[in-house]
């Protein structure tokens, strides 16, 4: 189901390709990826799991979860939210641990090995690490971004939400129009390359492992290395929540805001804070029914005017709630939710259940720090923070002195203030290496402070408890 | 979790709406005189585009985090802030003209065309009245990229409607 008429976004018809799936022709739009194409023509199932034969479906949209897996070509383990879909391709649902294919000759060193050396090497091409490489680059530095994703611009290329903060920094834009422009200088800069549908795969001493387009390592030695790898979506516990249509917010407004897919007719949206809020808003916005926000806290979360927003247009937003069951069978159904008293046990009298086809969770999101995990910088756990963080000083350096961090992946934010740690672990890089000047140094001050109003108020009590102790 | 037991929480932030009691609103007699601001942002988040866009300097805030306080002698009901507001939490609110009061609303969905009729909504998306379109400003016209909508509504709804459906 395409997304024919939005009110902010325009998703223009453009070339189609046609792939297989089990056989079937499936056409999709030039520039999609094979999830999304797959999505579009009703299959949500994509593989089935080993040990149960339970049906699998999407979940982050995004690369992160690995619950996407397909065959591809003959290929096993494809991340089918992340790959383009080509002509031709051979799209197979996979079911448990599947056999690597015997008849492909494996990579040979010597013409699949390229080795690359670069001042600045930036991992994730979302707000922080956009802001990070033309910081760098602005500052003189030769910069390398990476991306796993087919396109730069990490979220904010689904935000069509205006962002808040301070006028001087984006505020009152919409996310789409900050990743588009920040983009657009970064594909225009002299000092940057960028490469796309590339992972890095590890850090070692002086070298970090890329592996692009499914088909090539490459060997860079940076001088600097920006983490900016972002988050994953959090996932809760409840029976059949592996079921096809229990999707990440994020993931849903993927399908809707990047591909101009529906992610499903009715929806159920768990969690109130600013994510669930402001999806629920881009739901109805995409036409689609959303029956409910259910928030397991006795508050909402996220800003009030988000929920505002939402429930101008009769959407219940269920404080102290929790999902209890979703139902179906190759897909979802069902969910079924109940009030809980004030120490967490369900009141069984007062079941509710939607007939809904997604229930989209909104539950929290935690950094993903496992490439700096890999690198040996030290790591702390820090709920404030969504999870395992890196310990860092006030220039985003991590205990590893070429390794900096930004964005989410050193706490869960907002994409206002990743872009301005960004900014700072750009602008320190380019200093350390000897390219920087003046410029830099003010810039880093000037976000220092603008990240220090942002985070003053009352909202961020947590967060400010959580950096203090993770920041040497 | 314990010490957050203690506090109290305001219903709005149950809810999800607010309430007459919980806002600063023009008096009946100032919104006879002509379109003023009503700005229902209850929370100190960190955000400033109203103060800052407002060309006379009728909105401000202690600082990035404070609550917007709008002077009522100054606003001139311009509409900029309403089209600027990242949380589309602001409305003009007009009742200059004895046939009603028109309530000037953002709209981030399919637009109405002008004498469209139309159903107005409470904060709690209930049908409350009938509703005339009056004024329609897209996107591209609005000085914040947020498209508005303006409806006509009897007066004693001036302080109720904050949406519209449109009639299928």
């Amino acid at each position: 189901m395409r997304i024919e008429d939005h009110p902010i976004l325009s998703f223009p018809k453009g070339k189609t390709i046609t792939f297989t799936y089990q056989g079937k022709k499936i056409t999709a739009k030039k520039g999609e990826t094979i999830a999304a194409a797959l999505h579009n023509e009703g299959v949500i199932e994509l593989s089935r799991s080993g040990d149960k034969n339970r049906p699998r479906g999407l979940f982050c949209a995004i690369g992160k979860c690995s619950s996407c897996l397909m065959t591809v070509d003959g290929i096993p383990n494809v991340r089918t939210c992340i790959t383009l879909a080509q002509e031709g391709m051979k799209v197979e649902k996979q079911t448990g641990f599947p056999e690597l294919p015997t008849d492909s000759k494996p990579l040979k060193a010597k013409d699949s090995l390229d080795t690359k050396e670069t001042d600045v090497l930036v991992v994730g091409g979302g707000p922080a690490g956009l802001k990070a490489a033309l910081t760098a680059a602005n500052g003189g530095a030769e910069v390398t971004i990476v991306d796993e994703n087919p396109f730069l611009g990490g979220q904010l290329i689904k935000q069509t939400h205006k962002f808040f903060g301070s006028s001087e920094q984006e505020a009152g834009n919409r996310g789409v129009a900050i990743g588009e422009s920040l983009v657009d200088e970064i594909q225009k800069h002299p000092n940057i390359e960028s490469m796309t549908s590339t992972s890095a795969v590890g850090i070692y001493q002086d070298t970090v492992g890329l592996y692009k387009n499914r088909e090539k390592f490459i060997k860079v030695k940076p001088k600097k290395t920006i983490v900016a790898t972002g988050a994953t979506e959090d996932m809760i516990q409840f029976p059949n929540n592996d079921m096809p249509g229990v999707y990440g917010a994020g993931g849903v407004q993927t399908l809707m805001n990047v591909y101009g897919v529906k992610p499903g007719n009715k929806v159920l949206m768990v969690g109130a804070g600013n994510v669930g809020l402001i999806v629920t808003y881009q739901l109805l916005q995409a036409g689609v029914d959303v029956e409910a926000i259910v928030e397991i806290a006795p508050k909402i979360g996220g800003y009030f005017v988000h929920a505002a927003k939402v429930r101008r247009f009769e959407i219940p937003i269920l404080t102290q709630h929790k999902v209890l069951s979703v139902e179906g069978e190759d897909g979802v159904k069902r969910a079924v939710v109940a009030r809980i008293d004030k120490d967490g046990k369900t009141l069984a009298d007062t079941k509710k259940t939607f007939d809904v086809d997604i229930v989209a969770l909104a539950v929290g999101l935690s950094p993903s720090y496992k490439l700096l995990h890999h690198a040996g910088c030290e790591l702390k756990l820090q709920p404030q923070l969504g999870g395992y963080v890196p310990k860092r000083d006030d220039l985003m350096r991590t205990t590893r002195d070429d390794i900096y961090v930004a964005g989410d992946a050193s706490g869960i934010e907002e994409a206002t203030s990743a872009m301005l740690e960004g900014a700072i672990a750009g602008a320190d890089a380019a200093l350390q290496i000897g390219k920087g000047k003046e410029a830099e140094g003010k810039l880093i001050s000037d976000s220092q402070n603008r990240l220090k109003n942002l985070r003053a108020g009352p909202f961020y009590k947590p967060l400010r408890e959580g950096l203090k102790e993770v920041t040497v | 979790m314990s010490a957050a037991r203690n506090e109290k929480i305001p219903d709005w932030l149950v809810n999800g709406y607010l309430k007459q009691k919980d806002l600063q609103s023009p008096s009946q007699e100032e919104l006879a005189k002509g379109a003023l601001a009503v700005i229902e942002c209850p929370q100190r988040i960190p955000c400033n585009p109203c103060s800052e866009n407002c060309p006379v300097g009728a909105i401000t805030m202690d600082d990035i985090n404070g609550f917007p306080e709008i002077d009522y002698d100054s606003c001139i009901g311009c509409s900029v802030c309403v089209e600027n507001c990242p949380g589309l939490a602001i409305f003009m609110v007009d009742c200059s003209s004895k046939e009603g009061c028109e309530i000037t609303i953002p709209y981030e969905f399919h637009l109405s065309k002008v004498g469209e009729e139309v159903e107005g909504l409470n904060r709690k998306g209930e049908k409350v009245t009938k509703a005339e379109v009056t004024k329609v400003k897209t996107k591209e016209q609005s000085s914040g990229d947020t498209s508005t909508v303006t409806v006509k509504v009897p007066e004693e709804y001036a302080h109720e409607v904050r949406n519209i459906r449109r009639i299928q």
